[in-house]
């Protein structure tokens, strides 16, 4: 239904390479895994961070820790709505204190995701840097957030959705662009994962 | 999953999925409590008004931190007594303290069915800290909690409750959660202390502490006080703790692995010895700790679900 | 047949009245204040007919008439509590439920205790819309403690005695007021309910007391105290009637006295017939809270029972208005109670009549001819030479409970909002129409 609104823009092997390739960067901006920390943002971005420090263990054979967050607290829209997200556990069993965090997430979109979880981290202790790693970003900043390492820019619009699909929770391993199509209404089927807990970010 | 009510007034009619939503959001916050910042900014610009016309030492302390670790403004209004024929209603008292924008109420009183009454008059959300003799539902929120944690499970596990099983809103609220939640709940206390019918609960009732406890992974035991004896519910306090006073000895009937509450404040020496309370099996401390968390997640619950469009 | 000279004719309704067993249409004639004549529809020509004024004529074709009402049991609040009812408004009140009588109960402030009180009683009810009849206190302020003048009291009106909303607690206050009022052959009216037992309860202890947490007033409160006051009156040969019967027990308790002869009658109220005590959790309605309480279902259906075979003698209201500030407080702050002279004969049609528990002669005989018997009251009855007191019935006009439908200065009313079914068509009291519906 409606498949020409639907694009591709990364499949399993795209994925894959970003993935490499963003480890590999984070390890030369920072020279060497010994002072890194990954914190993903659940669910999805979790998941690519665990990814990376996989990665990272590969190439620098050290074990960097990987922390999990639930930035749905710390978010600035919480009234707005009638009922609250059901908030899953955020899990960091290390000291942030004087490491390099890299924070990830799948699709930076508006920025508002990162700002709440920058606010989270900093409660936890002080870092001596956070560094943004994104699988996607798609654009549209409403707050003065850039991203340090990018596994592909896509350019949006406002109103397409970017639904990213990785292995550990879904069928399959895919990055796809829903076009709005002015008014159109939604695929049925785009509509009805847009429901679905995590992994789009609008 | 979500809450079917935008107040928690009791655990009568809560269902499972509700019951497990709130005890699932409640492992967050825990591990939000030990955290070096033990505070988030959710609540921001919510403004909480804990109303305690009864007084209260834990329950209170334990909705105010509540409410601080998520960022909410709160204000804690302790009215001296509660008067009708003399001075303010509840009713006025309550609309005029909401007139200057107040969000959500937390209420506890010695009339039951005051929360209900509160949804009636204002349109925060109301939670129930205590009411009469009726309900106490974050009381037994935190009790389940702190059961599921050990236990990883409610189901099928037996829970006596024991001591003024009358005049308790914590056995009532414990009562409805453990059997929606799949426990066996068995009550033990003098029979003047049993009310009417109490058995219509769908509960195993008992006069007898050995039989009562006999087999049991949970015993929660209930404040005895002292007002009790001198409107003549049971003869004297040394009978009292003779027949229904918690000692290590009466203990080796329960399962391995057994678990000693209380919701305190602990009359030691009473219903329950020294030796018991500090025992390795007393999560007494932990019920405290996880009370916080539960009141964080219910009011985290809570603060989205507004008054609906009519 | 001359017909000329009535000041009315009521023309047509099916006349029910159990005293004179009469069941047939007919044309009821009025004069100065009195019936005057009966005469079955059709046999009046229509000539004569003609010749009344058509103003005079109140067509009740399909309606039912029966002698008025009389309610053994309403509290009008005056003197005291002006705020929530008068003498004037209550008997509004009292009109719109197709009262023509009312017996006030004495716990006003001051407490109808004395001549006085009585006599102020009688006068603020002179040109009212309902007879008032004054029961008086049995004792001092209803303390229980020393007998009232109970003499004074009958010689100033009193056609009976009660310390209504109180217990006689004391055995010995009780046998002497039962020995003491033999003297002037009136019934004492027992509001019976230990206070040890019953004290500091707001609802029926059950399962929903328990559920609610909320304090009860055992049923064996009230049958204790029955049981009690029934063995006084049997020793000293008093008369004794108990008021608002709620509990299984207190029924059989009175079918029994009175299959030994004990001089003992009973009245039920329809709160007691119509309610039960799980309404309580609902919403905390404090209109729900009264005492006796609303109990259980077994009650209710032991009160049908008493109703239908004759242990209990009346229906009464025990109409209790409070102001609405009193009543909007936590549930067991509020004061007891709940108005109900205008729902009464709406509650008995539905929940008595319609379920074929009782005839309209039955039920009439219950709110109209025997209250009359007990007290010693005018009316009761369509008789000719009796007061001209009749209610004109509409039996089936459904209509809706609203609040701002009553008469009654309170609206403490439960039933708020129910659909019932049996109306007040015409209030007639002495001939003068004190109330006729829209």
């Amino acid at each position: 239904m409606a498949k020409e609104k639907i694009e591709t823009v990364l499949d399993e092997r795209g994925v894959a390479r970003a993935v490499t390739r963003i480890s590999h960067e984070i390890l030369e901006k920072n020279g060497g895994a010994e002072t890194l920390v990954l914190i993903g943002i659940l669910s999805r971005g979790a998941d690519i961070a665990k990814r990376i420090a996989k990665a990272i263990k590969q190439i620098e054979n050290i074990d960097v820790p990987v922390g999990l967050m639930d930035i749905n607290l710390y978010r600035d829209d919480v009234h707005s709505k009638l009922d609250q997200p059901v908030i899953q556990r955020t899990e960091i069993l290390f000291d942030v204190v004087d490491r390099n965090v890299i924070l990830v997430d799948d699709v930076l979109f508006t920025g508002r995701t990162i700002r709440a979880a920058l606010d989270q981290i900093i409660d936890f202790g002080r870092p001596r840097s956070i560094q943004l790693a994104v699988l996607i970003d798609r654009g549209h900043r409403e707050l003065p957030i850039r991203p340090d390492y990018v596994g592909k820019n896509i350019p949006t619009s406002k109103d397409d959705r970017v639904l990213v699909r990785l292995k550990e929770k879904d069928d399959k391993e895919v990055v796809v662009v829903v076009k709005s199509g002015m008014k159109r209404p939604m695929p049925k089927e785009a509509a009805a994962k847009k429901t679905k807990k995590g992994g789009d970010k609008r | 999953m979500k809450l079917y009510s935008r107040h928690l007034l009791g655990l009568e009619g809560v269902t499972e999925e509700e019951i497990t939503l709130i005890l699932d959001t409640t492992e967050t916050f825990r591990e939000i409590i030990e955290r070096p910042i033990k505070k988030v900014p959710t609540l921001r610009g919510i403004t909480v008004l804990n109303l305690f016309y009864e007084p209260s030492t834990r329950t209170r302390i334990s909705f105010e931190l509540a409410e601080k670790r998520l960022s909410a403004d709160s204000i804690s209004f302790t009215p001296a007594t509660s008067s009708v024929k003399k001075g303010e209603t509840l009713k006025d008292t309550v609309r005029n303290i909401e007139a200057m924008k107040i969000d959500m109420v937390v209420v506890r009183h010695s009339s039951s069915g005051v929360p209900y009454f509160l949804t009636q008059c204002v349109n925060s959300n109301i939670i129930n800290a205590g009411d009469g003799t009726h309900e106490h539902p974050t009381q037994a929120l935190l009790d389940m909690f702190t059961i599921r944690r050990k236990y990883k499970k409610l189901k099928g596990l037996r829970v006596v409750m024991v001591g003024d099983i009358k005049h308790s809103r914590v056995v009532r609220s414990n009562i409805w959660g453990l059997k929606t939640m799949g426990a066996s709940v068995a009550l033990c206390g003098p029979s003047t202390l049993l009310p009417f019918e109490v058995e219509r609960f769908g509960v195993d009732v008992y006069s007898d502490l050995d039989k009562a406890i006999d087999g049991a992974d949970v015993v929660n035991i209930m404040r005895i006080q002292l007002e009790r004896q001198q409107a003549g519910m049971f003869p004297s306090q040394r009978e009292y703790t003779n027949l229904f006073g918690i000692t290590k000895e009466r203990l080796s009937l329960l399962n391995k692995n057994y678990t000693i509450m209380h919701p305190g404040p602990m009359n030691r020496g009473v219903e329950i010895t020294n030796e018991v309370a500090d025992s390795d099996s007393s999560v007494i401390l932990e019920q405290v700790t996880n009370g916080q968390a539960v009141r964080m997640a219910v009011l985290y619950l809570l603060s989205g679900k507004k008054e609906e469009e009519e | 047949m001359k017909v000329s000279g009535f000041n009315m004719v009521i023309k047509g309704g099916l006349v029910i009245d159990p005293a004179i067993g009469f069941g047939n249409e007919a044309d009821l004639f009025i004069k100065d204040g009195k019936i005057t004549k009966i005469v079955k529809s059709g046999e009046i020509s229509q000539r004569d007919i003609a010749a009344i004024p058509t103003e005079s004529i109140i067509p009740a074709e399909g309606k039912l008439i029966a002698p008025g009402f009389i309610d053994m049991h309403v509290h009008l609040r005056e003197p005291g509590r002006e705020d929530e009812e008068t003498i004037m408004t209550g008997c509004q009140a009292a009109a719109a439920g197709g009262y023509t009588s009312v017996c006030c109960m004495p716990n006003t402030n001051p407490a109808i205790d004395n001549q006085e009180t009585v006599k102020f009683v009688l006068s603020r009810a002179e040109h009212s819309d309902a007879r008032v009849f004054v029961i008086g206190a049995i004792t001092k302020a209803l303390k229980g403690e020393e007998l009232s003048e109970i003499g004074d009291l009958v010689k100033a009106g009193a056609v009976a005695i009660s310390d209504d909303g109180n217990f006689v607690q004391n055995p010995e206050i009780m046998r002497r007021a039962l020995e003491y009022a033999r003297m002037f052959d009136i019934p004492i009216i027992s509001h019976a309910e230990d206070k040890f037992l019953c004290d500091g309860g707001v609802m029926n202890e059950s399962f929903e007391s328990t559920r609610l947490g909320l304090k009860g007033r055992p049923a064996v409160g009230e049958e204790i105290a029955v049981l009690r006051d029934i063995k006084l009156c049997d020793f000293t040969g008093g008369r004794l009637h108990i008021a608002h019967v709620s509990t299984v027990g207190a029924v059989k308790a009175i079918r029994q006295a009175k299959s030994e002869g004990v001089n003992v009658t009973a009245e039920a109220c329809p709160h007691h017939f119509s309610l039960t005590d799980d309404e309580i959790g609902k919403e905390f309605n404090t209109n729900l809270r009264v005492n006796p309480p609303i109990r259980t279902q077994k009650d209710v259906e032991a009160i049908i029972e008493g109703l239908i075979d004759g242990t209990i003698d009346c229906i009464s209201s025990d109409h209790a208005p409070h102001a609405e500030e009193e009543k909007d407080v936590e549930f067991d702050q509020a004061p007891p109670g709940m108005i109900g002279l205008e729902t009464t004969l709406g509650l008995v049609k539905m929940n008595l009549i319609d379920k074929g528990y009782l005839s309209w002669a039955d039920a009439i005989t219950k709110m109209s001819f025997n209250p009359a018997r007990i007290l010693k009251l005018p009316g009761g009855t369509l008789e000719i030479g009796s007061p001209a007191d009749i209610t004109i019935i509409d039996a089936e006009r459904k209509w809706t409970v609203r609040k701002d439908n009553f008469h009654s200065k309170s609206k403490n009313s439960p039933f708020i909002g129910w659909k019932l079914s049996g109306r007040v068509d015409c209030t007639i009291l002495g001939g003068r129409i004190v109330y006729k519906s829209k």
